[in-house]
Parts: structure tokens; sequence; C-alpha cells
């Protein structure tokens, strides 16, 4: 309970700080954000998950923490808000990933076959820059086809189907051969233009702090637009859906337009998020999207605290960046992540960061608590 | 429109927040017909469920201004009939019309956006959703942003004078660039959620979370929440289940200043003093059957009515 008193408090704290400290705040928190590849000061550099010979790529754990948490804002969205429960949101994550494969990569059957049919050069492929718009309105289409005839079913059954699909696009990919180059996958995914550096491209597979920083851009600018969603008739639109989907409708929210909403934009985030990988890794293959990547996903946002984007972040931050830290103990991972979940589901069942409503109201229940003893 | 404050004198004085009546003004809706008119249409409803004949040839009027009773024993069928004017059943025969236009076969929140706004019987609120909230996603049902139009706000409106923003930089940008349709109706939807509240004399709890609220306070967000839509009809399912007689007496004063405000008002209700003393017309239901209509008085004295509340006395049957 202090704990969440706690967290209400900078939460609180914040809201009543004056908007100059807030903005300063936030800047300097971007900055150091920005500024993390490089933290080599002794006591904080224990942080980095480079130290032995063993670790990982500090810069690449970064990335690939961002990229979890534009997964987590997207299906915060889906889960958090509108209350749909995803369990194939690594779907939507595969598509993007295969988009800019299949349709950047001039080795991809793809390209090659718009080539022949076009008597394009050999080695054409679509500019990166035209691969995000294919990655995202992919993502956007499959969530709107999958989610229109969908979205009608409620509560487990939506859990189910979601679960289907995101197996049914890995497998697809793994067999279509003559389109997804097979369980081989695809190489020579392409990676964003940039100036050359020391002989090197700009975004290359050894500067991994470029991507971090590209990556830590796009979050940002996702932020700012989810936050806009949640503070408007669309976010509330959806919580009213989460609580009561018949009195939202009377109450006229049109229930099916705004949860496809959700779904459409779940999945577009969950496309750009897996654009990014895939461009990063330059090498896209169907066994990087099993149906695990989903619950990981799913566990972020809800250990992290449902229907909050702190709580998102944090989520993603810990789920990917812990066991990259902790690696030498990498036999313990399942045994370490089983006992977090239980820990956190027993100890702080609203998630790490909760909701700031939600907190509210643990808040408002000890205040009448004290009101009623106070009465005695 | 009556003068409001003439109502407020049936407010008792337990109440703690009184209500201001000086924001009738501002909260009142715009009327799409003349007083009077008939503004639903129950036609001939009968409604099967399998063998179950829940109405059957049920018949009446819902004029424009008025506050219509609709009263009758448990089971009589009173929120089944309402649940058909809410599109949540569609009648097996007959037809209901709303200004003209067929209710049945149309989506719930598409007949909220005709004009009909109701509040549950067994209440039900966006618990973890704060009071204020709650008022807004009735207010969100007449604003017309979409996803696009909040992610990007690129739909601008030239503000008005008072619109336009006081300190310097954010005048002038506001003056080129024009103000977010977006951004209007949120100022807007919380400005007149705030009223609402007021209104139903709730405004001291608006932070709170609905779930958290005691229940005379919720019973009176639902109908906040209803209003925020600009309803031409509300419907109130058993809007005193719960209360004692000061709120009893509260409430029939809400309810003539909704009718004030430009609402038809709908009560569905088992308690006869406050139909009797708030309603302008009432129409009984007995076992899915239209037993009698007319003026409080008339209903009162109708032996068939009286039987049905009272029981059928020994000699007569």
């Amino acid at each position: 309970m202090s704990q969440i008193t706690s967290a209400l408090r900078i939460g609180d704290r914040w809201d009543h700080a004056p908007k100059a400290v807030r903005w300063v705040a936030l800047l300097l928190l971007v900055a150091f954000a920005y500024y993390l590849p490089y933290l080599n000061i002794l006591p904080f550099a224990y942080v980095r998950t480079d130290l032995t010979s063993s670790g990982s790529d500090w810069a690449s754990v970064l990335f690939l923490v961002v990229v979890y948490m534009i997964v987590a804002v997207g299906l915060n969205v889906v889960i958090g808000l509108a209350g749909l429960l995803d369990l194939g949101y690594v779907g939507f994550y595969a598509l993007g990933a295969y988009s800019i494969a299949l349709f950047g990569s001039p080795s991809s059957p793809v390209t090659q076959l718009i080539a022949d049919r076009f008597g394009l050069s050999e080695g054409w492929a679509v500019p990166f820059a035209f691969c995000i718009p294919i990655a995202i309105l992919m993502a956007l289409v499959a969530g709107v086809i999958l989610g229109a005839p969908t979205l009608r079913l409620r509560g487990d059954y939506l859990a189910i189907v979601t679960l289907g699909f995101g197996e049914i696009i890995r497998i697809t990919a793994r067999n279509v051969d003559g389109v997804t180059g097979g369980a081989a996958g695809i190489t020579n995914v392409p990676t964003p233009p940039g100036p050359e550096i020391d002989g090197r491209a700009f975004f290359n597979t050894i500067d991994a702090e470029r991507w971090y920083w590209l990556a830590l851009t796009i979050l940002i600018l996702i932020i700012f637009l989810a936050r806009r969603l949640e503070n408007s008739r669309v976010g509330r639109a959806w919580l009213a859906i989460r609580e009561d989907e018949d009195a939202a409708a009377v109450m006229g929210v049109a229930g099916f337009k705004f949860k496809l909403w959700a779904f459409a934009i779940g999945a577009s985030l969950g496309g750009l998020a897996g654009l990014l990988f895939g461009s990063k890794q330059q090498y896209v293959e169907p066994n990087a999207f099993m149906v695990q990547l989903s619950f990981l996903f799913v566990a972020m946002v809800v250990i992290g605290g449902s229907g909050n984007i702190v709580g998102a972040l944090l989520g993603a931050f810990l789920l990917t960046y812990l066991p990259e830290r902790f690696r030498e103990f990498v036999d313990w991972r399942p045994f370490a992540f089983g006992v977090a979940m239980v820990a956190v589901m027993v100890l702080r069942p609203q998630g790490l960061v909760p909701s700031r409503r939600r907190a509210r109201e643990f808040e408002d229940r000890k205040q009448e608590a004290e009101e009623a003893a106070a009465d005695v | 429109m009556s003068e409001p404050t003439s109502s407020t004198s049936t407010v008792a004085e337990e109440q703690v927040v009184l209500p201001d009546t000086s924001d009738h003004d501002k909260i009142a809706i715009e009327q799409s017909g003349k007083q009077g008119d008939v503004l639903l249409e129950v036609d001939h409803v009968t409604l099967r469920f399998g063998g179950v004949v829940a109405l059957n040839d049920v018949d009446f009027q819902i004029r424009r201004g008025e506050i219509l009773g609709l009263i009758g024993p448990n089971g009589a069928g009173k929120t089944t009939c309402f649940n058909a004017m809410t599109g949540v059943y569609t009648p097996t025969d007959g037809k209901i019309r709303f200004k003209g236009h067929e209710i049945a076969g149309i989506k719930p929140h598409k007949i909220n956006h005709l004009g009909i706004a109701r509040t549950f019987q067994n209440i039900r609120l966006f618990p973890e959703m704060s009071a204020m909230e709650n008022v807004m996603v009735g207010c969100d049902a007449r604003h017309k942003s979409s996803v696009p139009g909040v992610l990007f706000r690129l739909v601008r409106v030239r503000p008005s004078e008072e619109e336009l923003p006081a300190s310097g930089i954010r005048r002038s940008l506001a003056k080129v660039f024009g103000i977010s349709r977006h951004t209007l109706e949120e100022r807007a939807g919380r400005k007149r959620s705030m009223e609402l509240l007021r209104f139903v004399g709730i405004a001291d709890r608006a932070g709170e979370l609905a779930r958290n609220l005691p229940y005379g306070y919720q019973r009176r967000l639902e109908i906040a929440r209803a209003l925020a839509t600009e309803p031409e009809l509300i419907c109130l399912d058993e809007p005193a289940a719960g209360f004692n007689p000061a709120e009893k007496e509260d409430l029939m004063g809400l309810i003539r200043r909704i009718r004030d405000l430009g609402h038809t008002v709908l009560v569905i209700e088992h308690d006869m003093k406050l139909v009797l003393g708030v309603t302008d017309r009432i129409v009984v239901l007995e076992f899915g059957q239209k037993i009698a209509e007319g003026t409080p008085d008339e209903v009162a004295r109708n032996p068939k009515v009286i039987a049905a509340y009272l029981g059928e006395p020994d000699d007569a049957a």
C-alpha cells in the first residue's frame, strides 16, 4: 500500500509542479536517455550489459528495449485501454519485419518478381522510406481484417482467435517458400539511408547506438501521439467500452468502431516495431516470431501496469533488460521469470506502476476506512 | 420554459449542495419540434420470448415536453417496454417510432444519436472512471473528432473572440492557424460536464471514481451522464429505487427541472407517490397489457389500477 501511495505522490507532485519544472525534468530525462549508450561513469556503469566478455552489446540491448517499448505502448492501447486481450500481437510484429524484408531486400522473392515483371534493373528494391508506410499499412490492414469479424467476440474467445492469428502468420511465413523464403528467411534487409562515416554505412551492424537513437526518437513521437489519444474522446470511449460495453453503447459510444480503431492502432505500432527489428537484424526468419514473444509482450503490459503508458514502458524495460544484464544466470531465467510474475500478481495486482485512476482508487478506499474509523 | 427557480423550492433541506440554477441556459437543449407533438409512438407493440408474451398490443404516445409515467406491478413489462424503446429488443409485432423514425433494428448507439438516452434500474456507471469522465463520455456522443483528428489535429476551427487565449503568442497562433476542433470540443465538454454535475447536485465530488460515490450520488451521476448526450427523450428506469422520502422529494424537483431544460421525460417507477406527484400523464401496464392511461388523478381513481396495485377485493372476484 505504501508503495502505491508513494507512486501516487510522485504523480501528484508531477501534476502540481510548475510547467517549466516539468519541461526541464522531461528534457533532462530525454537527454539522459540519448546519452545512455555512452554511460561509463563508474557506479552507474554497472547497469551496462557488456561488463564481461560474454555480455551482450550494450547499445544493442538498449535498442531492443526501445523496440519492445514501442510494442508495449501499442499493446497497451489494445489491452490496457480498450480491454481487448490480444494474444497474437507477435503476428503484427512479424508482419512489420516481413514487410520491409519482402519489399526492401533485393534478394527477396517479391522484389525479384516485381523487378522481372517490370523489367527493372538487377538489385532493385523498394527504398527504405517507402517501406515504412508499407509495413504500417500491412499491419494495420491485417489488424482490421482480423478485427472486423472477431471483435464481436468477447473476452476469452477473442484471446483464442488472436492466439491463432499469431501462429498462422509465423507458420505461413515458414511454409510459403516462394514468397517469404521459407525457413531460410530473407537476407539483405535494407537499413535506413544515411551518410557514410569511417567507410561504413551510417546504420550498420557495429554502431548499434545509432539504431538506438533512431528507435528512441520514434518512441518519443509515439508516446506523444498515444497520450493525445488517451486524453481525448477516443481514450474515454475505450475506457467506457472496457468498463461496460452495453452501457457505453446506450450512451452513444460506437463500440465496434472504437474497438476496431484500438486494434488497428495497436497493430500498426506492432508493425513499426517489427520493421525496426528486421532492419537492424538485416535478416528476417520465421523462428524469430514464436508465440512466446506474444506472451512476453502481454506480460510487459500487465506487469508494468495495464492502462498506463509509464507502466508499459517500465514493463518493457524490465522484461528486456534484466535477462540481458544477468546473462550469466541464463539457466535460471525461466524460473526467475515465473517467480517475478507470481510476486507481481500477489503483491501488486494492478502492476508496478498502476494507472493513476486505479491508484487514486486505492487512496480513496484508505481514506474511507480512516473516516469510518474516526466515526466510531 | 418555466422559471427554473420556482422548482428549487421542492429541494429538501438535508441536501448539502444546493443545485445552482444559474447555468440552466447553458445546458438547455435545442428543440427539433413543437411542444405537445408526438415524440415517441409505441404503436400496438407485441413482444414474445418463445411462449411468453412480455408485451401484448401495447399502444401509447409520448408528447414533447411532458413527463410521462410508466407504472405497473412487478413483472408487468415496464422494463421490457423500455428496452424495446432503446433498441435492446426488437418488437415481434407493431412499431416503435421516434420522431417518425422506426427504432426497431437500429443499434443502441445510433438510437442515442437520434435523441433517446436512459438510465439503468441497476446502476451501470463506468466504475473506474471519475464522475467527470463518466459525464464526458455522454458529452462525447455529440462530438465529431475522429481518431486521426485527435492524433494530428488537422481540422481547424476559426475561434470566436472568447475562445481565443488571452496571452500573446498563443493568441496570434490561434488567430492564424485556428484552434483544432478536438481542443474546442474537449473544452466545451469539460465545461458542460461540470455544469451538469452541478445541475444534479454532485459537483463537489466530480473528481472521484464513480465506484466510490455514495449510492444517491451514483443515481444522480447516471442522470447527468444521460443528460450529457443531449437527448430529446430521457428515460429514467426506477430512479427512486433505494431512496428515502427526502431523497425522493429531491428527485421530483430534479425531474421537473430536467423537463424545464427542454427534455421530455419518461419515468418508470414503483413508487406511486412519486409518480403521481411529478408526472403529467401516466400509462399503467399489467401482465404486458396497457390497462389505463390518463392524468395522475384519473389513474389514481381508476378501479382497474387500484385492483392491480392492491389486489381485487374478495366480493368482486
